[in-house]
């Protein structure tokens, strides 16, 4: 009697295990699954830049972006220039994705009516587990194309007088949900400078970040300090280091990016080392960038 | 006698577990539209990368949905679907637990359509409802066919769509899934 008992319980376990099998079965996908361990951390920033810098944010392969960027005057011209708001300089730019670790894009800025044109390489990037960190490269070249100066005869005014390169290595974490801060080490090198006590090359260090306030908005902040060539003039004034501040609003298709700045100038050799202005002088300049994408190459699952 | 019977029913009972017949793949394709009437563009996404087992024995059937594999036409559909509307980094998988209702009508060693229903629980977003989802499976040799399509409701998994975008984004998503999975 006793053994006929047992064996219904053994019986009953036998079948009984068969119904608490979905969790089971759960177990044996997540045992075997590849993905946990490569997941990678995405949206460390909105856009491609934080505000006038690169972020390690790359445009998906296939993507153009069209991107129109506005510096208005300063604020502290007053009623008169409508604070700052009847002057303006614009970036007009073109980037695209070609592959989702390489992007290229091109720009045209009223100010010094100057052309510029960049790559951006992904090289790492941030994983849960293993890489803290993204890392990419930023290269870029602008030429700046106003008349040339009236020299005395015989001289020649070099093209390459007008050239500029930028060397940026960025490093950003995303530390959780709403705080990503990214450093970007940079040389800036000035075929021209104004006098011969400044290097050619300026080295600085930049810092950036942004802080998610809701899914759709978000502060950023951005500053680039000057290693060297800090009394470096500019058209014969002096030179401050650049900071911004914005906000990143996102709606559909669009990022908006408003930002108070002290840079009028858009190129990185602009902002950060022929910056004029100056924050505690209230020579504070408004300013947008507004960012339209379009997909070129659909994703090969969308492909006909 | 009736020990015998007994130590019949229970070696069944057993066997039934150590030769079950799981059907597994990590390659099946669940799409999805939430494609609002009027909409300009299709809210559209496609993941091949989902994991199934079937238990044939017992009918027994889960899914797992890597979240952030979904593929969309535009990037940044991409982007808002991970970060605004799945949160995907708070919740990575999309699950089903769930079993055949009507497993007894479904023969997987002869090949054939059968018509299924299957019942169970779905994670999407960190919400968990019971599902009811009428299929079929196709029995091929060693492999079947799932395909399935059903409709959940975004309020249900509580995914919030703002007013901006409600002429784009419906308040349904259409899932259509397809997946083949071959036996262990």
């Amino acid at each position: 009697m006793r053994r006929s008992f047992l064996l219904t319980a053994v019986c009953l376990l036998g079948i009984t295990s068969s119904y608490a099998q979905t969790d089971s079965l759960m177990d044996m996908l997540d045992k075997t699954a590849p993905l946990s361990k490569k997941e990678t951390v995405s949206a460390t920033f909105k856009a491609t830049r934080i505000i006038n810098g690169s972020s390690v944010e790359n445009l998906g392969a296939g993507v153009l972006d069209f991107r129109i960027s506005h510096r208005f005057g300063q604020l502290n011209q007053g009623s008169q220039n409508f604070f700052g708001l009847d002057d303006a300089t614009t970036r007009l730019g073109l980037d695209y994705g070609i592959t989702k670790w390489l992007m290229v894009g091109i720009g045209h800025n009223t100010l010094n009516k100057e052309d510029d044109g960049f790559v951006k390489l992904k090289l790492l990037t941030q994983r849960k587990q293993g890489m803290p960190v993204s890392v990419s490269y930023f290269g870029n070249i602008s030429i700046q194309t106003t008349p040339a100066p009236t020299l005395p005869a015989g001289d020649t005014w070099e093209y390459s007088n007008r050239l500029f390169f930028t060397n940026q290595v960025l490093v950003a974490r995303k530390f959780n949900d709403w705080l990503s801060l990214q450093l970007m080490p940079t040389i800036v090198h000035y075929n021209l400078v104004d006098s011969t006590n400044s290097d050619n090359n300026t080295f600085a260090i930049g810092v950036g970040g942004r802080i998610k306030v809701s899914r759709r908005i978000a502060i950023t902040g951005e500053y680039y300090y000057r290693l060297n060539n800090t009394d470096m003039l500019y058209n014969g004034s002096k030179t401050y280091n650049y900071a911004s501040i914005g906000i990143d609003i996102e709606t559909g298709g669009h990022v908006f990016q408003l930002m108070l700045t002290n840079a009028p100038g858009m190129t990185e050799r602009t902002f950060i080392g022929q910056t004029t202005d100056s924050w505690s002088k209230g020579d504070i300049h408004f300013g947008f960038n507004i960012s339209r994408v379009f997909t070129v190459v659909k994703p090969k699952e969308f492909r006909q | 006698m009736k020990k015998l019977i007994l130590i019949a029913l229970c070696a069944l009972a057993f066997t039934g577990s150590l030769f079950a017949q799981t059907y597994m793949t990590r390659t099946g394709k669940i799409s999805f539209s939430a494609t609002a009437a009027h909409s300009p563009e299709k809210i559209e996404g496609i993941n091949n990368e989902v994991a199934s087992i079937v238990d044939g024995k017992t009918g027994n059937i889960v899914f797992q949905v890597p979240v952030k594999s979904f593929k969309f036409e535009r990037e940044l559909m991409q982007e808002h679907f991970n970060e605004n509307y799945m949160e995907s980094d708070k919740y990575p998988k999309s699950e089903f637990k769930g079993a055949i209702s009507n497993s007894g009508s479904v023969n997987f060693t002869k090949d054939g359509t059968y018509n299924v229903s299957v019942a169970g629980k779905l994670t999407m977003h960190g919400v968990t409802n019971e599902v009811n989802v009428p299929g079929t499976i196709i029995v091929k040799g060693n492999k079947l066919l799932l395909k399935a399509k059903f409709s959940a409701r975004l309020q249900d998994y509580k995914i919030a769509v703002p007013s901006v975008v409600a002429d784009k984004i419906g308040k349904e998503a259409i899932i259509s899934l397809e997946s083949d999975l071959t036996q262990k």
